[in-house]
């Protein structure tokens, strides 16, 4: 008999086949990380079915089989390699197999050309994914696939990594949209992350089998996968066992079966893994520190002796946190519960039974924060809303005046708070990529088996903590792989989690300078400190000890009651929050639209209240409720791209040599005046790629070869398929190593992405093959050698064009460039002086030129219009500023020209206090590792704030939102709510 | 422009009393360079210090978004001032600077508000680049110096190319290392007690060496030959690559490493490239053009003393730089730029089918140069084997071998 053992991420798999390769017996079970536990368990099973089975050839394979491997000395088969000769022999027909395992996506292309992808170490998601999301919507992983079947509509998650593609799921949960059509829509974009992720451009055709546990049990994932790729796939009988089968053919090496339980139990833990300290030495140690944290408690009082009462509710991402207190600021009640997908009906219960149970008390006044902050208010008649991170400030303020640092970390962010002169002096916010938070721990704690306080305790007396990187959550998985893998124990595991989540929090959203800069006085919130192995390991990393409410938890709905009640004592007007009768005809409906009022269709979600009110998310422009267009008077973004777009349309259909194509993104968002009019003067039709236009993107999202790079750069494949739709025979997109020189800098290099970036779309759009690509090595600084070497360029082609031609239309281009910068400039000191006199506050949006197309910033300029500020961009107030000045006290290298602008525009912002900076920073953009905390230096050294918004595909503006409302709240900016 | 005015500056005196602190890269072409340091009248040090409180120190004192690179090697030398082990009154530290539009040229800026933050803020910091970007009087690349810097390179890259060629068939384990280091005693004692070795003398030893490992007697089995490329520090430094070299032994295959000449010929390369698309000034594009020539002198002593030891020496770097020939542009020269791409089709040109593109973790040019020509690659050259793997500070090493074991295992067949 030849056996093959799998031992996934999750799971483990054995299969035994007859020596002439027939399945006779398999099995599949989790393994909760107990490996050597359940493969035993496992082959006392087929002990059972072969009783007199002594020996046979065994192989394993698996991520999580090496050390098994290693330990009991057996055969180890690479499981794409197993895969690949079970599919040989079981499927031959086969071109492309497609396998989605816990943590692993694999495509493997067969034939000749034998190749393999797995997913990159950034792309986690998949299997455990998809467990990740059902808990999210609060089912079972089975009861998905149903959901996903019942879908009527799918909205749009970003595919491109499951952390990502969670901060998009969790809104819109929380705006209402329903559970059907976001099953639909994860497995999407799981789909979609698998095949764009993997293949890198190579294109998935033919024969298609889909193997691993998610697409066998999931009917609607697979077929998500035939609508993406046009085919229709198999699922075939023990697509589990696939790698188990090949495992078992590849089986070599004899092991005694009677043996083998012994090597297994006596197998000893050597790990490659670094570990740490004990969270706690003794019973003792913790509970002298459980006895110092009892001490931070909020003062109570019965609820039933209250008559008045002020209302706060925090709409979290995961949970829903409600608490009443009375004019003492003393805590009636409080109310913590899984928001189970659908806050509005917590809250309804809730409400619900408090008007039953004290029908005398009256509500004063009442607050909502939150993500889910805009829906519970317009629900419930909500007074007041506050942003949260004001309301966990004006909470921790409250219990701990002296209070000069807040870290809370909830289910799906961190927020950090710095406090000076009792008022927000700074905020950071985890990144999208970061956000491995309370949820995740959550979620970690089911994979594992547990619940997520049995988890938590499981920790506390960890002997050897597992060192497990800080990361995101989806490296944080490969960790636990290979803690797992090493046969790490859980309560190591929960100990090193805990502490992964802290330094993630330290050094990757707060990245204090030294520890002692951080704060003397911490308060630390947040349901995730409500786990002692989280605080402990904060208290350890930071040496210090620090402040823990005993309502940590409830905190954000504890400030809303703060702002509730401190409101109502300003301006004691009569309370709008539904009382019992109103709360007994409450019903609540939601709809699911595709705006139609831009080329944007954003999914909207309607959600209708009793008595006819509507609560309208989704939207990234005020249109769809004011049906009117958005004003853009105020507004330079809008106002470069109008210039661009009338450009666009300055074609010339009789033009002497015929159409060129010029794709509009990166650095042709600045130079398109330049070459437009050079192209144009020479006698070409000028046909440049549109704007507005929703699935860019995704037509070229599979011929992008690495996924790591910035989104804008993506988009590049998208506006060069556009131009070869259009037929166009020739296109100009050259490679320039060198930026227009500016003054003062010490060089002025592109960054190597939009300098090179032509030479990856030659590479890997085959098409551009059959057209005629410009693609050559140019630079604006020399005129005399860039017409050289246009000359040289156009020769071959355009014999007619001559040097003087060139000549003569580089002096117009030249000047139609600095028309153009000359126009922005202008148009920028006419709003600011607008803005000024109006007292509108600037926002200069730092970022690159490219930021200003609406598929990278979002739509998030708009966002600030209708807030209320003025919204420049960084060129326009860069040139304001003396370059000696300006780069005579930098501390970086200033050698890239569209970097160097930002840190003018920073000085700028720190010499007009009605102005602050916002800086834009694509995920994966190295360069703005160096600008950003540049920026951020300028900006502190003069007591300025730095935001930073990350954007990525990400559709969703929740993120973006919070951080430039605390901004306007902790620059005292007047918003417009 | 950028103002490094209130840093403390390695001044004259300090070359007598402070040990110069150096981040490892290439132990075989480091231990040399020390010497040649050593000869020029400095004290210098190689930093070997690894493990998890250098990452961390990287970590905590660097911008987790910058390259893994600029973590590692500032969290080294932090980690290093911090062990204790050092004065650090009387330390200064060394990092090579290479201009160029990539992030790297910043890792000296970095490193110093690293230093900042850490506290350590008076210790010198010695930027060691041809672009001539930062000054500091007490370190001084005189020509002889120079001489010989460049010797140990090609002295390095010979010992390389022959221990990786050797090693993996040799008779008597070890036997091949030990001849390395036999040799690195000798020629570092000879950078001690001479001048900069002439053409001739660095024609007979590289003869001799060549032909000593020759000597070393060798069984013929077949190995899977994987080639290595990608950003120079990671696919150097066991530190960036998680022993690497070391894996790759341990699984039994023949690996090679192009050299460290070809990167300095593609540096001067770059000068003169540029000059001619872009223009310049023409005493520059002079200086570069001869550096080019006398690099390539050396390139030359070397291959030919390989050739008649005998072993087939790698591409020379002209050969390597047509096989790029309208697939990237030469302009492309940020990072490791087209030679990257180039050393991939080298080494399957010399039966290295199975690639490694070892990068840092969203690494700016690699975008371009390593995975965006890779599918480029592989339809000039169906039968080689790419492989991109990422390094980071948290990518774990069981995924990063488990690719590399599914690339040998494919290989096999």
């Amino acid at each position: 008999m030849r056996i093959g053992v799998d031992i996934g991420s999750t799971t483990i798999k054995l299969a035994a086949l007859s020596d002439d390769g027939q399945l006779l017996f398999s099995k599949y079970e989790r393994h909760y990380s107990q490996i050597a536990l359940k493969l035993l368990a496992l082959l006392k099973e087929l002990k059972e079915f072969s009783p007199h089975l002594s020996t046979a050839k065994v192989a394993v394979s698996g991520s999580a089989a090496l050390g098994i491997a290693d330990r009991c000395g057996l055969q180890f088969v690479q499981e794409v390699f197993a895969e690949k000769i079970a599919t040989e022999k079981l499927q031959p027909q086969t071109d492309v197999v497609i396998e989605l395992g816990g943590e692993d996506a694999k495509i493997l292309f067969l034939g000749r050309h034998f190749d393999a992808c797995m997913n990159d170490s950034c792309a986690g998601g998949t299997g455990a994914f998809i467990d990740q999301m059902a808990a999210l919507l609060n089912v079972e992983t089975k009861a998905m696939n149903e959901l996903a079947l019942a879908a009527t509509d799918t909205c749009t998650i970003a595919s491109r990594c499951g952390v990502f593609a969670k901060s998009d799921v969790q809104p819109l949960l929380n705006q209402g949209a329903a559970k059907t059509d976001l099953a639909a829509s994860i497995f999407q974009a799981v789909a979609s992350q698998a095949i764009t992720g993997l293949a890198k451009g190579r294109p998935i055709k033919g024969s298609v089998l889909y193997l691993g546990g998610p697409l066998t049990f999931m009917s609607k994932l697979r077929d998500c996968f035939d609508a993406k790729l046009h085919v229709k796939g198999l699922c075939p009988e023990n697509s589990l066992f696939y790698v188990a089968i090949g495992a078992a053919l590849c089986a070599e090496e004899t092991a005694d079966l009677e043996a083998l339980p012994e090597l297994l139990r006596t197998a000893s833990n050597v790990s490659s893994l670094a570990y740490a300290s004990p969270l706690f030495a003794d019973e003792e140690e913790y509970a002298a520190f459980s006895e110092r944290h009892r001490k931070a408690t909020v003062p109570t009082s019965p609820l039933a002796q209250a008559t008045t009462a002020f209302l706060g509710v925090d709409s979290g991402s995961t949970t829903i946190k409600i608490a009443l207190i009375d004019e003492e600021c003393r805590l009636l009640a409080s109310f913590y519960q899984s928001n189970k997908g659908n806050p509005v009906v917590a809250v309804k219960n809730y409400l619900a039974k408090l008007y039953e149970d004290y029908p005398d008390l009256k509500i004063l006044a009442s607050a909502a924060t939150g993500y889910g902050e805009d829906l519970i208010r317009h629900a419930f008649g909500l007074d007041y809303g506050i942003v949260e991170t004001m309301a966990h400030f004006f909470a921790a303020r409250h219990l701990r005046p002296d209070v000069d640092f807040i870290l809370d970390i909830g289910g799906q962010d961190i927020k950090c708070l710095k406090i000076h002169n009792r008022a927000i002096d700074n905020i950071f916010l985890n990144e999208a990529c970061s956000s491995g938070c309370g949820s995740f721990l959550q979620t970690f704690a089911e994979i594992l088996g547990y619940d997520t306080q049995t988890f938590a305790q499981l920790g506390l007396f960890a002997e050897k903590p597992v060192d497990l990187g800080s990361r995101c959550t989806v490296f944080m998985n490969s960790g636990v792989k290979q803690a797992q893998k090493d046969g790490i124990s859980v309560n190591n595991i929960s100990a090193g989690l805990s502490m992964s989540i802290i330094k993630n929090a330290l050094y990757k959203v707060i990245r204090p300078g030294s520890k002692e800069s951080i704060g003397r006085h911490i308060v630390v919130q947040g349901g995730t400190f409500l786990n002692d192995c989280v605080l402990r390991a904060f208290e350890k990393e930071m040496g210090q000890e620090v402040t823990r409410p005993n309502i940590a938890g409830l905190m954000g709905a504890f400030g809303a009651a703060l702002h509730a009640r401190e409101k109502y004592l300003a301006d004691p007007k009569p309370t709008d929050t539904l009382n019992a009768m109103q709360l007994a005809a409450f019903f609540h409906k939601v709809l699911t639209v595709t705006c139609g009022l831009c080329s944007n269709h954003c999914h909207l979600t309607v959600n209708t209240f009793a008595g006819g009110r509507r609560f309208i998310s989704g939207n990234r422009c005020e249109r769809p409720i004011t049906h009117c267009d958005p004003d853009d008077s105020f507004n330079l973004y809008r106002y470069k791209l109008t210039l661009l777009e009338d450009l666009r349309k300055a074609r010339r259909p009789d033009a002497p040599l015929g159409s060129i194509g010029l794709p509009l993104g990166l650095n042709m968002y600045e130079l398109l005046p330049f070459w437009h009019c050079l192209l144009t003067e020479l006698g070409f039709d000028v046909v440049v790629s549109p704007i507005e236009n929703k699935n860019i993107y995704g037509d070229g999202q599979d011929t992008i070869p690495s996924d790591t790079v910035c989104y804008p750069a993506k988009l590049m494949h998208g506006h060069i398929k556009w131009l070869l739709r259009q037929g166009l025979q020739h296109i100009f997109y050259p490679c320039m190593t060198y930026n227009v020189a500016e003054k003062g800098t010490d060089n002025c290099y592109n960054c190597p992405v939009v300098a090179y970036y032509p030479e990856v779309l030659k590479a890997n759009i085959h098409d551009l093959s059959q057209v005629h690509c410009y693609f050559d090595y140019l630079s604006l600084n020399d005129p005399k050698i860039l017409a050289k070497h246009l000359e040289a360029m156009l020769e071959e082609d355009f014999p007619t064009v001559e040097r003087k031609d060139i000549r003569l239309a580089l002096a117009k281009a030249y000047d139609a460039y600095d028309a153009y910068l000359q126009k922005v400039r202008a148009k920028g000191l006419e709003m600011m002086a607008e803005a000024r006199r109006l007292k509108k506050p600037i926002i200069v949006m730092a970022g690159r030129p490219y930021h200003i197309d609406p598929k990278v910033d979002h739509g998030l300029d708009r966002l600030l219009t209708t807030m209320g500020a003025a919204v420049i961009s960084e060129d326009a107030v860069a040139p304001l500023m003396p370059p000696q000045e300006v780069f005579a006290d930098l501390h970086v290298l200033n050698q890239w020209t569209y970097h160097s602008r930002l840190y003018a525009a920073a000085r700028y912002v720190t010499e007009h206090d009605d102005c602050q900076l916002v800086q834009f920073v694509n995920f994966g953009c190295g360069c703005d590792a160096i600008t950003a905390d540049e920026c951020r230096r300028i900006l502190e050294e003069k007591g300025r704030i730095y935001t930073q918004l990350k954007i990525d595909d990400i559709e969703n503006l929740g993120a973006a939102k919070i951080r430039l409302r605390s901004l306007f709240s902790a620059a005292g900016l007047p918003a417009a709510d | 422009m950028t103002s490094s005015a209130s840093w403390p500056i390695f001044t004259e005196e300090m070359r007598k009393t402070h040990t110069i602190l150096i981040p490892d890269m290439l132990p075989l072409h480091f231990s040399l360079i020390q010497a040649v340091l050593e000869a020029a009248g400095y004290k210098a040090a190689i930093l070997k210090n690894e493990g998890r409180q250098v990452i961390d120190a990287g970590l905590r004192y660097v911008n987790n978004d910058i390259c893994y690179p600029a973590q590692l090697v500032i969290g080294q030398f932090i980690d290093a001032l911090q062990s204790g082990n050092y004065d650090l009154q009387h330390v200064a530290l060394l990092l090579s600077q290479t201009g160029g539009g990539c992030r790297a040229s910043n890792y000296i800026y970095l490193l110093r508000k690293g230093l900042e933050k850490a506290g350590l803020t008076g210790i010198p910091v010695i930027s060691f680049n041809v672009a001539g970007l930062e000054g500091q009087p007490g370190f001084k690349l005189t020509f002889k110096m120079a001489r010989k810097l460049l010797a140990a390179v090609v002295y390095g890259d010979l010992l390389m190319y022959l221990t990786n060629k050797v090693r993996p068939y040799e008779k008597v384990q070890g036997a091949a290392d030990a001849l390395a280091r036999k040799w690195l005693q000798s020629l570092g004692q000879n950078f001690k007690d001479s001048g900069a070795p002439s053409f001739g003398t660095l024609k007979r030893s590289c003869l001799a060496i060549a032909k000593d490992f020759a000597t070393l007697p060798t069984k013929a089995v077949k190995k899977i030959k994987v080639g290595i490329v990608g950003e120079i520090y990671i696919k150097f430094a066991a530190l960036g690559n998680n022993h690497l070299e070391r894996f790759l032994q341990s699984q039994n295959c023949e690996y090679m490493l192009p050299g460290l000449l070809h990167f300095l010929i593609y540096c001067v390369d770059t000068y003169v490239v540029d000059y001619k698309l872009y223009g310049g000034r023409l005493t520059n594009y002079l200086a570069n053009a001869a550096a080019k020539w006398y690099l390539q002198r050396l390139e030359k002593v070397m291959r030919k003393a390989l050739a008649k030891a005998p072993f087939s020496p790698p591409s020379s770097y002209e050969e390597t730089k047509a096989l790029v020939k309208g697939i990237i542009g030469y302009g492309n020269n940020m990072g490791e730029g087209w030679l990257l791409t180039a050393e991939m089709l080298e080494l399957a040109h010399h039966g290295y089918n199975n690639i490694i593109c070892c990068q840092p973790f969203g690494c700016l040019p690699n975008h371009i140069a390593g995975r965006g020509m890779i599918n480029r690659v592989k339809e000039l050259a169906d039968h080689i084997n790419v492989i991109a793997i990422d390094y980071d500070g948290s990518a774990s090493q069981v995924n990063q071998e488990n690719r590399i074991k599914l690339m040998l295992a494919t290989a096999q067949r």
